[in-house]
């Protein structure tokens, strides 16, 4: 593993021209009396990664858990406005909210892989959803799966045994491979590498930067080094509003916003 | 002085000595301008342990020893050959003894001023049975001056104790108190006596267990030399006639198989109806009911687990049999047209069914928590993959919630065995061998109660049984926790 990050290898510069994945437009989210998001408007285009900062409590991951409705499972959370995926309104009462979950995977902070073996956590998706024809087939995706997500190699001998017994960057990545198993469109990654250290965090930020060739990534982190290394756009949420959302060189270099200036510098120092 | 006073005495010293200690241990600081190593509260404390531990301790081992002392006392001097004389065992002679004693010190002072030791028995008598205290005919004059003494020993002990104790309370809070200085540990040192304290609860919880264990195993031992091990356990009739007092001979027989089958039927019948629905409404509670609902639901739910069992019972006894009763004559009235009832009022499943549902709070409040202390992290994950709520229930929080499962359901099924007055209103006392649910069994615990109701001397089968059931039913619950812990500690290997 490249420790220097000086070879790594950054994906292509912003294109426009690039389609929007998906589009929110004006989601302010209340839990209970009190407003949490005020109006975003933001959009996500297909197969970059968009990376969301900010400082605590400012609406991230609030905002990452409507694009796919994890809201719903919290009872005081009541979020309003409209979220297009691929241009259909993902809050239409007719909508199947386990279906767009399967489109719109999800990573947590904290890796939670489910107290089974490795095989059945990758192959619980698929599983429940109904993807593999039959057991050849399923095998074939966890074994897809776990490669991608650059942890086969380390597990390969050892898949009956529980996901909780392996590291903490190897958990997390085996929880990447089990979003990826269902075969979404979208991964929203909360704070993915805040439990991992370092070697751990640069073998995710990698494997970050492969699977946005096929996937559309939206990121919080706290690391401003993280955001600037592995996304192409970047969304400064600041006290429940939008900041500033730019290309991430730009952000970094010349933001246009006080706000982002004052948090980005006073990340750097 | 009464032994409540005493303790009161002691606590009061004990309360003054830590106050004073309180006061030092702040003066200390002001004094020597340097921070004490203890803050004053422990300097309190640790006088109070001074004060309180040794005295009360004392005080204990002084009234178990003093009686015993006594008796021993009084034995040795009962005269040779008199009480074989006079008919009567050792024990008996000093129960009367005993009790002459008693009758002394129920007389106003000027009478119990006229009996002396050369009294006569016969005048002293009836005085006593004038303030309420009947004495055995079998009491002869030699007993007198020993009732006496033993009265005086006892007020002389008495008062050493008072004495003693107040002693050791005051001297053990002065000593403490003169260690108080800012390098005394006393934090430390009263970490240790709680420490202390800690075990010494444990091992009376355990103490006691065991106890009660020997005490079992001794009795049923009684009973296993006067009927055979193999034919309790294996004998499939539960008939233990009481003989008439003296006649002897027969004992009965005492067949476990009837009462063991009912019992595991009866509480089968019970976790039937109690885990799914209990089972059930945990989930709902814990996965599927709102803020709202859950806070009123669950309230209701576990006053059932208030209401005593006695209650269940009478509903089973006035309500549910008869309705199974009946319904049941009308299902082979409308199949046979003949209305003859094939459940009857008192049955295996009229028993089963009320207890189970006496059963679903505990079910559902026990599994409720464990569902709940489930990471939510894991609901999360399986949620955010597009699973369902039932199938994140089903496939992910069931299978982390399992041993706790599995134990909460152990514990249930231990109440369910140990359950009495819902069996004998519900199915009956007969002990019946059948696999009909729709007839009257019963359980290990509805025959203990019957067998040691009633007047009986604990030298009969008829009462020592009462101690291998017991020992019976100890033995199954020990199993079901044992098989409990086994699962979770397999399980627990497997997953963590
Ligand atoms: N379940 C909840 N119930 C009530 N309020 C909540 C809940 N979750 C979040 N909030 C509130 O909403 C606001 C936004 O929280 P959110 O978790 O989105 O912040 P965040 O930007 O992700 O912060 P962090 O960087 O610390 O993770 C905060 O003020 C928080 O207190
Ligand atoms: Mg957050």
């Amino acid at each position: 593993m490249d420790m220097s990050r000086a070879t790594f290898e950054k994906g292509p510069a912003v294109s426009q021209d690039k389609t929007i994945k998906m589009a929110s437009k004006d989601v302010t989210v209340h839990y209970g009396q009190k407003q949490a998001l005020n109006g975003i408007s933001l959009d996500i285009k297909e197969r970059q990664v968009t990376a969301l900062i900010g400082p605590s409590g400012c609406g991230k991951s609030t905002y990452l858990r409507c694009l796919n409705r994890m809201n719903d499972t919290i009872d005081t959370a009541k979020v309003d406005g409209k979220i297009l995926l691929d241009g259909e309104n993902i809050y239409d009462p007719d909508l199947d909210v386990v279906e767009l979950r399967a489109r719109v995977g999800m990573v947590f902070q904290k890796p939670n892989p489910f107290p089974k073996s490795i095989w059945e956590n990758v192959a619980y998706g698929p599983k429940i959803h109904g993807l593999a024809k039959n057991k050849d087939q399923l095998e074939e995706i966890v074994h897809t799966s776990l490669k991608r997500a650059g942890l086969y190699k380390e597990v390969k001998d050892r898949l009956d045994e529980p996901g909780t017994g392996l590291s903490g960057g190897q958990q997390q990545r085996l929880c990447i491979a089990r979003a990826i198993a269902v075969s979404p469109e979208v991964i929203l990654m909360d704070e993915p590498c805040s439990a991992l250290d370092p070697i751990a965090t640069a073998t995710v930020e990698e494997l970050i930067d492969e699977l946005k060739q096929n996937f559309t990534i939206v990121i919080v982190t706290h690391s401003m080094q993280q955001a600037a290394r592995v996304s192409q756009v970047t969304a400064m949420f600041h006290l429940g509003d939008l900041a500033e959302v730019g290309a991430t060189e730009k952000m970094f270099s010349n933001p246009d916003d006080k706000r982002t200036q004052d948090y980005i510098t006073g990340r750097f120092g | 002085m009464s032994t409540s006073i005493i303790i009161l005495i002691v606590l009061l010293v004990g309360a003054v000595g830590g106050y004073a200690a309180y006061q030092r241990g702040r003066q200390l600081r002001i004094e020597r301008g340097m921070r004490p190593h203890s803050r004053p509260i422990y300097h309190a404390s640790y006088v109070l342990s001074w004060a309180w531990v040794p005295s009360l301790l004392l005080l204990g081992t002084w009234l178990i020893a003093s009686p015993i002392l006594n008796e021993i006392q009084i034995r040795n001097a009962f005269p040779e050959d008199a009480v074989a004389e006079a008919g009567l065992t050792d024990d008996l002679a000093y129960g009367i003894v005993e009790s002459i004693g008693v009758g002394l010190r129920s007389l106003p002072e000027d009478e119990r001023d006229q009996i002396d030791e050369d009294t006569p028995i016969e005048d002293a008598l009836p005085l006593f049975r004038q303030y309420g205290v009947a004495i055995a005919s079998a009491s002869q004059d030699w007993m007198l001056p020993l009732a006496i003494e033993s009265n005086i020993w006892s007020t002389v002990s008495r008062w050493a104790m008072t004495i003693v104790v107040v002693l050791f309370a005051a001297g053990g809070a002065f000593y403490g108190y003169r260690n108080i200085r800012t390098r005394l540990r006393a934090r430390n040192k009263v970490e240790k006596v709680v420490n202390v304290t800690l075990i010494v609860a444990s091992s009376i919880a355990i103490m006691t267990t065991v106890g009660i264990v020997f005490s079992m195993l001794f009795e049923s031992a009684d009973f296993f030399s006067r009927v055979s091990a193999w034919e309790f356990f294996f004998g499939t009739t539960w008939e233990p006639r009481f003989s008439a007092a003296g006649s002897g001979g027969e004992t009965g027989q005492f067949g476990l198989i009837p009462l063991l089958a009912g019992t595991l039927y009866i509480g089968a019948v019970a976790m039937a109806v109690a885990v799914p629905i209990g089972l059930f409404a945990a989930i709902y509670m814990a996965e599927y009911a709102d803020n709202r609902t859950r806070s009123v639901a669950k309230p209701l739910l576990e006053v059932l687990a208030g209401i005593p069992t006695i209650v269940y019972g009478f509903f089973a006894l006035v309500t549910v049999g008869p309705f199974f009763r009946d319904l049941s004559a009308q299902i082979s009235g409308l199949l046979t047209g003949n209305y003859s009832a094939f459940i009857q009022a008192q049955s295996v499943l009229t028993a089963g069914c009320v207890m189970g549902i006496m059963l679903i709070p505990f079910v559902s409040s026990l599994s409720d928590d464990i569902i709940t202390s489930v990471p939510r992290s894991l609901r999360d994950g399986s949620l955010g993959l597009g699973a369902t709520r039932s199938e994140t229930v089903k496939r992910v929080i069931l299978p982390a919630a399992l041993p706790g499962i599995v134990s909460a359901l152990l514990l249930t099924a231990s109440r369910a065995i140990g359950e009495t007055m819902i069996v004998v209103l519900a199915a009956g006392v007969a002990a019946n061998l059948t696999i009909n649910p729709f007839e009257a069994m019963t359980t290990i615990t509805v025959k203990i109660v019957q067998q040691l109701t009633g007047d009986l001397e604990f030298t009969s089968p008829q009462t020592l049984v009462a101690f291998a059931l017991g020992i019976t039913l100890f033995v199954i619950t020990l199993c079901l926790n044992v098989y409990a812990l086994y699962i979770v500690r397999k399980y627990k290997e497997q997953y963590e």
